[in-house]
């Protein structure tokens, strides 16, 4: 069987059918993805109240700090998008413009969520001050390291993109790259949504 | 008549895709919801669970909005795999944080903090309007 010559337009095919079936395997891996989101989200919905005295959702976060952050973040989802655009009509170096913009905006993102960690921390509301604190931290440090691994694979992708060009084999990647990174973008509306604007809201 | 055949190649190969404008309209859909959520709260248009519920409609606005212009899910040819698992999930993530709350909420309310297991019963049937027949409490109590 391995010796089977296959014809171009077969081959073609093939790989087609190889590209719908790592989208689907990739989709199916967000969507679990977003099994463990949930139950993070329930985790933080139970506890946010039990703050053991200390301060509530609503005192300890700067909502125009947050707001910054989504943007930062929802322009990022954007401009995957336009990378995307440019890849498919094999614009290289726009493409690769778009993708830098990109890895600048997560980056910006993810800085942000770290110092608001950092000064929580410093103001004595770690993950381990209140079962509050623990959920909150789990919750959206699990967002944050999502992030993280998408950044990485972003440089990975953007080095390939340099030297090898756009080959097939790379389009299927980066269009799992964009698909994960539209998806950590949806997680992050419903954080934006339940963590913070109802914390802010006190509901 | 030639060209819808010479492009269906190129096109089988992607999975779905967008156009220019459709990234566009969005993002500026995304903004505005984003703004919209924000001001509500931060200014106070409204408070309590209308708030909530209007929070979270915007935040299921977007959500749709970002499926349809980022993702292209309503492109995706028959049969539609990837909305099925997407449909199952979503009964999954309604179900997990729904019934979490609901759950927790009981036994919030059943185990109301500092007060004794009477003080609790004497809450709960004060609450919910229960009248125990007088021997019936006390036969209650024995136990």
């Amino acid at each position: 069987m391995s010796e089977l010559k296959i014809a171009p337009a077969l081959e073609a095919e093939h790989q087609t059918h190889t590209y719908h079936k790592t989208y689907f395997g990739f989709w199916t891996y967000l969507m679990t993805d977003l099994v463990l989101f949930a139950a993070l989200f329930a985790t933080y919905a139970v506890l946010r109240d039990n703050t053991w005295g200390g301060p509530t959702a609503g005192e300890i976060f700067s909502m125009p700090f947050v707001l910054t952050e989504t943007m930062l973040l929802l322009t990022s989802s954007f401009t995957v998008g336009l990378a995307m655009l440019a890849i498919r009509s094999g614009k290289r170096a726009l493409a690769l413009s778009w993708f830098i913009i990109t890895f600048l905006l997560g980056a910006g993102f993810l800085g942000m969520e770290l110092y608001e960690f950092n000064k929580l921390v410093h103001e004595g509301l770690a993950w381990h001050a209140n079962a509050f604190m623990s959920s909150f931290f789990t919750l959206v440090g699990t967002h944050g390291a999502h992030i993280a691994v998408g950044l990485l694979w972003m440089i990975v992708m953007m080095v390939r993109l340099a030297q090898k060009g756009i080959t097939p084999n790379d389009v299927r990647r980066l269009t799992l790259l964009g698909l994960f990174w539209h998806f950590l973008d949806i997680v992050w509306i419903f954080i934006f949504t339940f963590v913070y604007l109802m914390g802010a809201a006190n509901v | 008549m030639s060209k819808p055949e010479t492009r269906s190649a190129g096109h089988d190969h992607e999975v779905t895709h967008g156009s220019y404008i459709s990234y566009v309209v969005g993002f500026v859909l995304s903004v505005a919801l984003t703004l919209v959520a924000y001001f509500a709260v931060v200014n106070g248009w409204m408070t309590g669970w209308s708030v909530l519920l209007f929070v979270t409609a915007l935040a299921i606005a977007q959500l749709l909005v970002q499926l349809l212009f980022f993702l292209h899910m309503s492109q995706e040819k028959r049969p539609r795999f990837n909305l099925m698992t997407f449909g199952y999930a979503v009964m999954v993530v309604v179900i997990l944080v729904i019934g979490s709350l609901w759950i927790m909420y009981n036994m919030r309310y059943n185990m109301v903090h500092e007060m004794t297991p009477e003080e609790v019963e004497q809450f709960i049937i004060e609450d919910e309007g229960i009248k125990y027949l007088e021997n019936d409490q006390t036969d209650e109590h024995s136990h």
